[in-house]
């Protein structure tokens, strides 16, 4: 596309707009190569209650190992809806980009967009492009919404966890916050953790087919981490949570960068990650459904609900001791989705 | 990292606090040992140590957060230089947060000011090349691990001959305050737990003077959760065996003499000077600033500027926490007006800060 870079006039809705719109933007991100142009998307009604959800992306940098910000948000929205319990219909993809952006960088953006889109069978099927002055936003924010149908009664939210319910996550923790920061200017670290942002809607569908009614909770530990997300489900459903330190997969990569800086990886951010509260005796069926997902590999049994409380999160050390474990406050790390 | 789970085997653990229940049997009362350094708090928290350990042995929290004993006035200064026309601000991310008088550098930052989290002294230096039109301030807070590190950011900025390269200068050294702490009869310290990276810059046998004034048993111990019950356990033996001497725990790291490379570099570009601690007040010799052949390095004569006058806010008992005096539950902002979100005192911002480690690990009942 000429010009190589995005112009304020862009996004003005003029000759340039349309430009990006039906050269770039509407063929990348969805392969066809006209777009209808109408002011909104049509989809067929379903069967079912419909979950709804957004989520804005300003990650720094754009590109880390492993992603983008473009595959990262379309997982993020299709991990939100997956946490109710939903099949991912359609996403919305809004753009807000930097005048003097590389239409290259972008156009790679928009390529893993539509393959994270693909790979997961799910459709993008409206958007919105603005472009702001230099200096107005840093290169570029994404919004993403979606929808999706809930084909089942079941209730999966934060406060359905239950007495004696088992714990588990489907993967080692903390790898999405430490790529991203390890590729920060200033941080000369070297590592090859990538992150692990993966669309978790195939693994969701295959939980509530194989457990039901004794699946009861679902959310991805993205900002705050295991530990905030976990004292959210804890303060929900009133309960308290033992962790059991042993039990917490954690790269040896991302524990020793986290030693290194002072971090502790429960509060570290994921975007291909899940805690599934399960009644006890679907805990070993839910962990062998995860370990058998292309995204779950490491999963484990991470701790139990111990006890009706108010909202009580505590870890059992792995020498032995207990501590307690609270909400992150302030920013741990800043714009790491 | 494998090499550091090994200091972390709950077989080893629990054979240590069996050997430590056995000693204390024999032993009629309360021993009261204090971690000087902020890093041995968190260790503690983190691994609920204070949950394992037998009642007759207290641990409590002493001066050894760094960014936790930087006095106000020093907050107000960086909050004052960062209101200057073409400065920057460089820091460590701790002290962005930590409320002066009446700002902080984070308010500072919301209403224009130019503040930047580096990660080393030297990217403060790289800030101040790819800035010239910039003053760049570096906020110098740190103990001996840090402060060497500051002067080889110096001596470079020396090297390249740069002219907007300044440093707000507020190090500190061990084991000053150990001594003022020692002697206060109030706080009746049976032992210290040595802190790990200060003493393998200083070396152990920089507390052999403290020892021989205060007969006070001292141990180097080094910051994973099995060297902690070391330590306790070797101060033990020698409160029992009625000895004071200075032992080195985390002998993997820590000579007697230190690293001579390390303290060398610290002289030829800082002298000691009095300093101001939070909390404890001054301390002859307790601080380190430049010496004159680098005063064009030291924002506080380059840079001339008025700083308020020091409020500091009622009712926040940081100074006594870090006497290890009372405990964060015994503040009343604790928990309610004084939260990590919205922190009235350093201990709560740092996240080596004694109130910070006991809002997010502690549970309650546990830590008397």
């Amino acid at each position: 596309m000429n010009p190589d870079i995005i112009l304020l006039g862009h996004g003005s809705g003029g000759k340039l707009s349309h430009e990006l719109l039906d050269n770039l933007i509407v063929p990348t991100l969805s392969g066809i190569t006209q777009s209808d142009q109408n002011d909104a998307a049509v989809i067929a009604a379903q069967e079912g209650r419909l979950a709804f959800t957004t989520d804005s992306y300003v990650v720094d940098p754009i590109f880390f190992p492993g992603g983008n910000i473009g595959d990262l948000a379309i997982h993020g929205t299709i991990n939100d809806l997956s946490m109710a319990g939903a099949e991912p219909l359609a996403i919305s993809v809004g753009l807000i980009i930097e005048e003097g952006f590389a239409v290259e960088d972008l156009r790679k953006i928009l390529e893993t967009m539509r393959h994270a889109a693909q790979d997961a069978d799910v459709k993008i099927v409206t958007g919105d492009t603005k472009v702001v002055p230099r200096g107005k936003a840093d290169k570029l924010f994404i919004n993403t919404s979606g929808i999706g149908v809930i084909k089942h009664d079941l209730t999966i939210c934060g406060r359905n966890a239950q007495i004696g319910d088992k714990i588990l996550i489907n993967g080692n923790i903390g790898d999405h916050g430490i790529a991203v920061l390890a590729s920060r200017d200033g941080l000369e670290l070297e590592s090859d953790i990538k992150t692990d942002s993966a669309p978790l809607n195939g693994m969701v569908k295959e939980l509530v087919e194989q457990l039901g009614e004794q699946l009861h909770t679902l959310r991805d530990p993205t900002r705050g981490g295991v530990a905030t997300t976990l004292k959210e489900i804890a303060l929900q459903s009133q309960v308290e949570i033992t962790l059991s330190e042993n039990s917490l997969p954690v790269s040896d990569a991302v524990g020793g960068v986290c030693s290194i800086l002072g971090l502790d990886p429960l509060f570290v951010a994921n975007e291909g990650k899940l805690l599934a509260f399960v009644a006890p005796e679907a805990a070993e069926e839910a962990l062998a459904v995860m370990q058998k997902n292309p995204h779950g590999g490491q999963a484990a049994i991470i701790g139990e609900v111990t006890a009706l409380a108010d909202g009580k999160v505590r870890l059992k050390t792995a020498i032995g001791g207990l501590r307690a474990i609270e909400m992150l406050a302030g920013e741990q790390l800043p714009r790491i989705c | 990292m494998k090499h550091q789970q090994e200091y972390r085997d709950p077989g080893l653990a629990k054979l240590q606090l069996q050997a430590l229940n056995q000693v204390v049997s024999e032993f009629d009362g309360v021993m009261t040992f204090m971690e000087v350094c902020g890093t041995h708090t968190m260790a503690i928290y983190q691994n609920g140590i204070r949950s394992l350990l037998p009642d007759k042995i207290r641990l409590i929290s002493g001066p050894g957060c760094p960014v936790c004993v930087t006095p106000v006035g020093y907050v107000d200064h960086a909050v004052a230089l960062s209101r200057r026309p073409d400065t920057i601000v460089a820091t460590f991310g701790d002290m962005v947060r930590v409320p002066g008088s009446s700002s902080s550098l984070l308010k500072e930052q919301a209403a224009g000011a130019t503040i930047k989290i580096v990660y080393s002294p030297l990217d403060a230096v790289k800030l101040a090349e790819k800035h010239p039109e910039s003053d760049i301030v570096f906020l110098g807070v740190g103990f001996e691990t840090t402060a060497p590190t500051v002067a080889g950011a110096v001596l470079t900025a020396e090297q390249i001959k740069l002219e907007n390269f300044y440093v707000l200068c507020s190090h500190k050294t061990m084991p000053g305050p150990m001594s003022v702490l020692a002697g206060d009869p109030e706080l009746k310290v049976d032992g210290y737990l040595c802190p790990a990276h200060v003493s393998a810059i200083i070396g152990a046998n920089a507390y052999q003077p403290l020892v021989d004034t205060y007969k006070i048993p001292c141990v180097v111990t080094g910051f994973e959760p099995l060297d902690v019950l070391q330590g306790v356990l070797m101060l033990t033996r020698q409160v029992i065996a009625k000895l004071a001497k200075v032992e080195t725990q985390y002998r993997r790291v820590v000579k007697p003499e230190g690293n001579r490379k390390a303290q060398a570099l610290l002289n030829q570009v800082f002298e000691p000077c009095n300093a101001r601690w939070r909390g404890i007040g001054d301390i002859p010799e307790s601080g380190l600033q430049l010496r004159p052949e680098f005063s064009h390095f030291d924002a506080a004569l380059q840079l001339p500027i008025e700083v308020e006058d020091v409020v500091e806010h009622q009712g926040c008992l940081c100074g006594e926490i870090l006497k290890g005096k009372v405990r964060p539950a015994d503040c009343r902002l604790f928990r309610t007006a004084c939260t990590p979100e919205n922190p009235v005192g350093a201990c709560m911002v740092s996240s080596e800060g004694t109130c910070a480690a006991e809002y997010k690990y502690g549970i309650s009942g546990q830590q008397a």
